[in-house]
C-alpha cells in the first residue's frame, strides 16, 4: 500500500484572487482515514489557511459536503482508500456560490426551507394536558423517510434543474414539505401546495433521480417530488371542477 | 507595532434585540421559542457559529427521559437522577426538572417530533442506564437529530426570532455589572459586529474537545463557559467529566447506550460479561434495569480500566478495547430500534453488528460542570443566563444519567427563555458604552490575531501542536482515574501552554471565513477550561461519581458534599471555592446497582 496520497483541492480567496485555483497536497495514506481526515491533516500540519466546514464527523450534522472526484459526498464518510491511488479531486459543492475555498453559500436554501412551512399546522391545538396526539407506527412510517434529511445539500449539487434554475425549491425542501403533509398530526398541506405549484422548477424535474441517488440518508427526495406533482396536478384539476371554497 | 484602526472601510454595525440567545442547539432554540411565546412583542436574536441544525444536539442518539407511563413516578425519576449523580445534584433543581419534563416532551410531540410509538399510537419508551423504570422517549437512535430539526423548523414560524447564522462570539459586553450583549465575527465577511441585548442566554454546549478522544464534535470547545468565566462568573463542578463506556476506537463515534438498553452485552477478551465482577449485579439473558450493562456510565467506564489492568481487554492500534455484542438481538430489532448504530458501524468501521461484535472503549462524552446558574438559568452576572450543557444548575451532580441531557435542554432552556424575557421588562436599554467596548474588541482581535507572525516565518508554533499537547495533558492528568501528582503536573503543563499560546502563529490574513483565527480563539477558550477542570479536580480530595482519585478513594460527605466553584483571578489562574448542595428529600446514601 502506498504510504501517501495526493489531494487536488480547490482554493479560492476572494480578497486575493478573481478565480478559483487548485492546490495539491500530499498526506499520509491511511486505510481508516476519510477525505475529511486528510483535510484536517492539511489544516493542522501543512496549511492553516485551507477553509472548509465540518463538525460531527459521523454523518449527521450535514456540514461537510463537497465534490469528491466530481460527485457530491459527505467527506466524513468518503474513505480515501476508495479513491486510491489518487490524486483525489476535492471541490466545493457545485451549483452554489463559493464563499471561500471549499465553503459554499447555502443562504438561499434556508429561505426555501422557510417557504415550505416546515412545521405542524393545525386548525386547533390540543392542550398539552390532554397528552400526545396518537400516531400509530404505520402513521409514523408514512413520513419517516422524509424526516431523515440532514440538509447536507448533496442533492442540490446533483440536481440538473438546480444547475439551470437556482430558484427551484429543490429536492430537500420539497421532501420536507411532504414530510409534514404526510404527518397525521398536520393539517397544513393545502398551504404548502401553492408554494410549490406556481413554480416552474418542479415541472421541469424529469425524475432522473440523481438527488435520491446521492442522498446519504435514503430520503428519496425524487419520490417526494413525484408525489407532490401528483397532488398538485389533482389539485389544479379540482380547482377547475369545483368552486374554490370547497377545496 | 502599527495598528490598523479603523479596521476596514465600513463602520461597525450594531444590532440590537431584547433577548439574545448564543447557540442554536437544543437549549438555544428552546430558549428562543420560550422567550417568544412568553412575550410575543420581544425581538429575539439567535447567534450561532454554525447553522443551527449543525449544532451538536444533532448527534444525540439514544433518547430523552420523562415520566409518562403508569407505573412510573416523578419521585423515582428524581431518585434515579440523584443517586446516579452521587448526591451532588441540587434536589430542588431535580424536582423541577422531573416535574416539567413530561410537559416539555409532549410539547416536542405537538411540534412534530417523530417519536417511536406503541401499536396503539401512544409514545413508546425504552430502558436506559441507571434508570429503574423505562422512561426514555426515543426517535429510533437519532433522537437528538429529530429533536433539533423539529425545534429548528418550528422556530422558523416565529417572525420575531432573528438569526445570526455563522457568527462567532468573541466576548460578552459587560458594563457596570450587567451583561448587555456580545461581540461577534460574521464569518462570511470577517466583519466584527456588536449585538446589544437586554438579556443574553448562553446555550453554547459542552467542551469535550479539551480531551483527545471524545464523542464531541469539533465545535464543542466550551466557548460560552470561557466567555462567562472571563466575565467573572464562576464555573461549577468542572472536575466532573463523563466518560461514556462505548465509543468506537479512533473516531470516538458513540455507540448509544440504547444498544445495551435493548439487550447488548459488554464482553472482555475472554467473551465474559465482566461487569458482574464490579458490584453491578448478575448477568441475565435479558436486560435488567439499574443492573450490569444498564448500570451508570461512571461505574462502567471505571470497570473498563480495571479490566485493562487485569489484562483482560483487547489491544488494538488505537488502544485497548472490549466488545459490545448485539448479535443476539437480531437484524429486525436492530433495524427498527438501532438503525444508526448499524449505519455507523457499516459506514465508519466496515463491520455489521448483526453479524459481528463491535469494538468499544470509554470516551469523553459530557461535561457535568459548567456555568453556575440558579433554577431559572440566571448567573451571578445580571442579564446573563445559561442553559443546556454549558450550564450547571445542577441536576447531573457527579454523573449524568443517559437521556437526562436532552430533556434538560428543554426544561432549562425554556425556563431561561422565560426568565430572560421577564427580565427585559425591568432592564434599561444597553448603555452607550456598548459601541466603545465593541470597537475595543475589534481592535483587540486585529492586534491579537490578524497581526501575528505567520507560522511560515518559522518563529512561531502551530495551533494543532498546542491543542494536541493540551489534550494529552488532560487525558494524562484528568482522565477516568486521577491523583495529586498527575494533576499537579497537569496544572503546570497547562500553565506553560498558556504562555506558549501568545507565540502561536497565524498564516491566514483573510477576512473571508477565516477558520484559523476561530480555531485559535477556540483553543484559548479550551485552555482556560482545562485549567479549571484540573484545579477543581486537584482540590477535591475525595472520589465521587465520575471523579475518582486513586489517592482519595472514598466519598467524603463531611467536606465535599459541596459544589466546587472555579473563579478566575486577576492573574488568570483559577481559584476554587465551595458552595453547599441543596438536599430536599433524599439524604445522601450508598449508590446501589444490580441489587
Ligand atoms: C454523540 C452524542 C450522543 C448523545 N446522546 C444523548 C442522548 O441520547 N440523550 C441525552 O439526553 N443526551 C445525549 N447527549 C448529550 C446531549 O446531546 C448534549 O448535552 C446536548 O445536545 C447539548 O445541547 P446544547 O444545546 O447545550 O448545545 P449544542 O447542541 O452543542 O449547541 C451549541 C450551540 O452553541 C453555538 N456556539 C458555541 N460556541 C459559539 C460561539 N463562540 N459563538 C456563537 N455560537 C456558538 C453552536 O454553534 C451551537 O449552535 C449526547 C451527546 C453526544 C456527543
Ligand atoms: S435529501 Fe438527502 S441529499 Fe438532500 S439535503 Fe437531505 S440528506 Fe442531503
Ligand atoms: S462532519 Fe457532520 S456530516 Fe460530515
Amino acid at each position: 500500500m502506498a504510504s501517501t496520497i495526493t489531494l487536488a483541492v480547490t482554493r479560492y480567496r476572494p480578497e486575493e484572487e478573481a478565480e478559483p485555483t487548485v492546490e495539491t497536497y500530499t498526506v499520509p495514506f491511511r486505510k481508516d482515514w476519510v477525505v475529511l481526515d486528510a483535510l484536517n491533516h492539511i489544516k493542522d500540519h501543512q496549511d492553516g489557511t485551507l477553509s472548509y466546514r465540518w463538525s460531527c464527523r459521523m454523518g449527521v450534522c450535514g456540514s461537510c459536503g463537497m465534490m469528491v472526484n466530481g460527485s457530491p459526498k459527505l467527506t466524513c464518510a468518503a474513505f480515501l482508500s476508495d479513491y486510491a491511488p489518487g490524486p483525489v479531486r476535492v471541490e466545493p459543492l457545485q451549483f452554489f456560490p463559493i464563499v471561500r475555498d471549499l465553503i459554499v453559500d447555502i443562504g438561499e436554501f434556508l429561505h426555501k426551507l422557510k417557504k415550505v412551512k416546515p412545521w405542524i399546522v393545525r386548525a386547533e391545538e390540543q392542550p398539552l394536558s390532554e397528552g400526545e396526539y396518537l400516531q400509530t407506527p404505520d402513521e409514523v412510517d408514512a413520513y419517516k423517510a422524509f424526516s431523515m434529511c440532514i440538509n447536507c445539500m448533496l442533492c442540490y449539487s446533483a440536481c440538473p434543474i438546480v444547475g439551470l434554475e437556482s430558484h427551484f425549491t429543490g429536492p430537500a425542501a420539497i421532501a420536507l414539505a411532504q414530510r409534514y403533509n404526510l404527518d397525521s398530526r398536520d393539517q397544513g398541506a393545502s398551504g404548502r401546495v401553492e408554494i410549490l405549484s406556481d413554480h416552474e422548477g418542479m415541472w421541469g424535474c424529469t425524475f432522473v433521480g440523481d438527488c435520491s441517488r446521492v442522498c446519504p440518508k435514503n430520503v428519496d427526495p425524487a419520490a417526494a417530488i413525484q408525489q407532490y406533482k401528483l397532488t398538485t396536478a389533482v389539485d389544479t384539476l379540482k380547482s377547475w371542477l369545483l368552486p374554490r371554497g370547497s377545496r | 507595532m502599527s495598528l490598523r484602526y479603523p479596521l476596514r472601510d465600513f463602520h461597525m454595525d450594531i444590532f440590537s434585540c431584547d433577548v439574545l440567545v448564543v447557540g442554536g442547539g437544543g437549549a438555544g432554540l428552546r430558549a428562543a421559542i420560550a422567550a417568544a411565546d412568553a412575550q410575543p412583542t420581544l425581538k429575539i436574536g439567535v447567534v450561532s457559529k454554525v447553522y443551527p441544525m449543525r449544532s451538536h444536539t444533532v448527534s444525540a442518539e439514544g433518547g430523552a427521559a420523562a415520566v409518562i407511563k403508569t407505573g412510573d413516578s416523578l419521585d423515582e425519576h428524581a431518585y434515579d437522577t440523584i443517586s446516579g449523580g452521587d448526591w451532588l445534584s441540587d434536589q430542588d433543581a431535580v424536582e423541577v426538572f422531573v416535574r416539567e419534563a413530561p410537559t416539555e416532551m409532549l410539547q416536542m410531540e405537538h411540534w412534530g417530533c417523530p417519536w417511536n410509538r406503541e401499536p396503539d399510537g401512544h409514545v413508546a419508551v425504552r430502558p436506559f442506564g441507571g434508570m429503574k423504570v423505562q422512561r426514555t422517549w426515543f426517535a429510533a437512535d437519532k433522537t437528538g437529530f429529530h429533536m433539533l430539526h423539529t425545534l429548528f423548523q418550528t422556530s422558523l414560524k416565529y417572525e420575531q426570532i432573528q438569526r445570526f447564522d455563522e457568527y462567532f462570539v468573541t466576548t460578552l459586553l459587560v458594563d457596570e455589572g450587567r451583561c448587555e450583549g456580545v461581540v461577534a465575527i460574521e464569518l462570511a465577511t470577517g466583519r466584527v459586529v456588536a449585538i446589544a441585548a437586554k438579556a443574553v442566554i448562553l446555550c453554547t454546549g459542552g467542551c469535550g474537545k479539551v480531551f483527545p478522544f471524545t464523542t464531541n464534535a469539533s465545535i464543542k470547545n466550551g466557548d460560552g463557559m470561557a466567555l462567562a468565566y472571563r466575565a467573572g462568573v464562576p464555573l461549577k463542578d468542572m472536575e466532573f467529566v463523563q466518560y461514556h463506556p462505548t465509543g468506537l476506537p479512533f473516531t470516538g463515534i458513540l455507540i448509544t447506550e440504547a444498544a445495551r438498553a435493548e439487550g447488548g452485552w459488554m464482553l472482555n477478551k475472554d467473551g465474559y460479561r465482566y461487569l458482574q465482577d464490579y458490584d453491578l449485579g448478575k448477568p441475565e439473558p435479558k436486560p435488567v434495569l439499574r443492573s450490569m450493562e444498564l448500570g451508570p456510565r461512571d461505574r462502567l467506564s471505571q470497570a473498563f480500566v480495571k479490566e485493562q489492568e487485569k489484562g483482560r481487554t483487547f489491544e488494538g492500534p488505537y488502544g485497548h478495547y472490549v466488545h459490545l455484542d448485539v448479535r443476539h438481538l437480531g437484524q429486525k430489532l436492530i433495524d427498527k430500534k438501532l438503525p444508526f448504530v448499524r449505519e455507523l458501524c457499516l459506514k465508519y468501521v466496515n463491520l455489521d453488528p448483526v453479524r459481528e461484535m463491535i469494538p468499544v472503549r470509554p470516551v469523553v462524552h459530557y461535561m457535568m460542570g459548567g456555568v453556575h446558574t440558579d433554577i431559572n438559568g440566571a448567573t451571578s452576572l445580571s442579564g446573563l443566563y445559561a442553559a443546556g450543557e454549558v450550564a450547571c444548575v445542577s441536576i447531573n451532580g457527579a454523573n449524568r444519567l443517559g437521556s437526562n441531557s436532552l430533556t434538560e435542554l428543554l426544561v432549562f432552556g425554556a425556563r431561561a427563555g422565560r426568565a430572560a424575557a421577564a427580565f427585559t421588562a425591568e432592564a434599561p436599554d444597553a448603555s452607550s458604552s456598548v459601541a466603545t467596548q465593541a470597537h475595543d474588541e475589534e481592535a483587540h482581535l486585529e492586534r491579537r490575531f490578524r497581526q501575528r507572525d505567520s507560522v511560515r516565518s518559522g518563529e512561531t508554533e502551530r495551533i494543532a501542536t498546542l491543542r494536541t499537547e493540551m489534550q494529552g495533558v488532560m487525558e494524562q492528568s484528568a482522565g477516568i482515574y486521577r491523583s495529586a501528582p498527575t494533576l499537579e503536573q497537569g496544572a503546570a503543563q497547562l500553565q506553560s501552554l498558556q504562555e506558549r499560546l501568545t507565540r502561536v502563529g497565524v498564516d491566514d490574513r483573510s477576512y473571508t471565513f477565516n477558520t484559523e483565527i476561530t480555531s485559535l480563539l477556540e483553543l484559548s477558550y479550551m485552555l482556560d477550561l482545562a485549567e479549571g477542570i484540573v484545579h477543581a479536580a486537584l482540590a477535591r480530595t475525595e472520589s465521587r461519581g465520575s471523579h475518582q482519585r486513586t489517592d482519595h478513594p472514598d466519598r467524603d460527605d463531611q467536606r465535599f458534599l459541596a459544589h466546587s466553584m472555579v473563579h478566575r483571578t486577576s492573574s488568570g489562574q483559577p481559584r476554587i471555592e465551595y458552595s453547599p448542595v441543596t438536599i430536599t428529600r433524599w439524604p445522601p446514601g450508598k449508590r446501589v446497582y444490580g441489587r
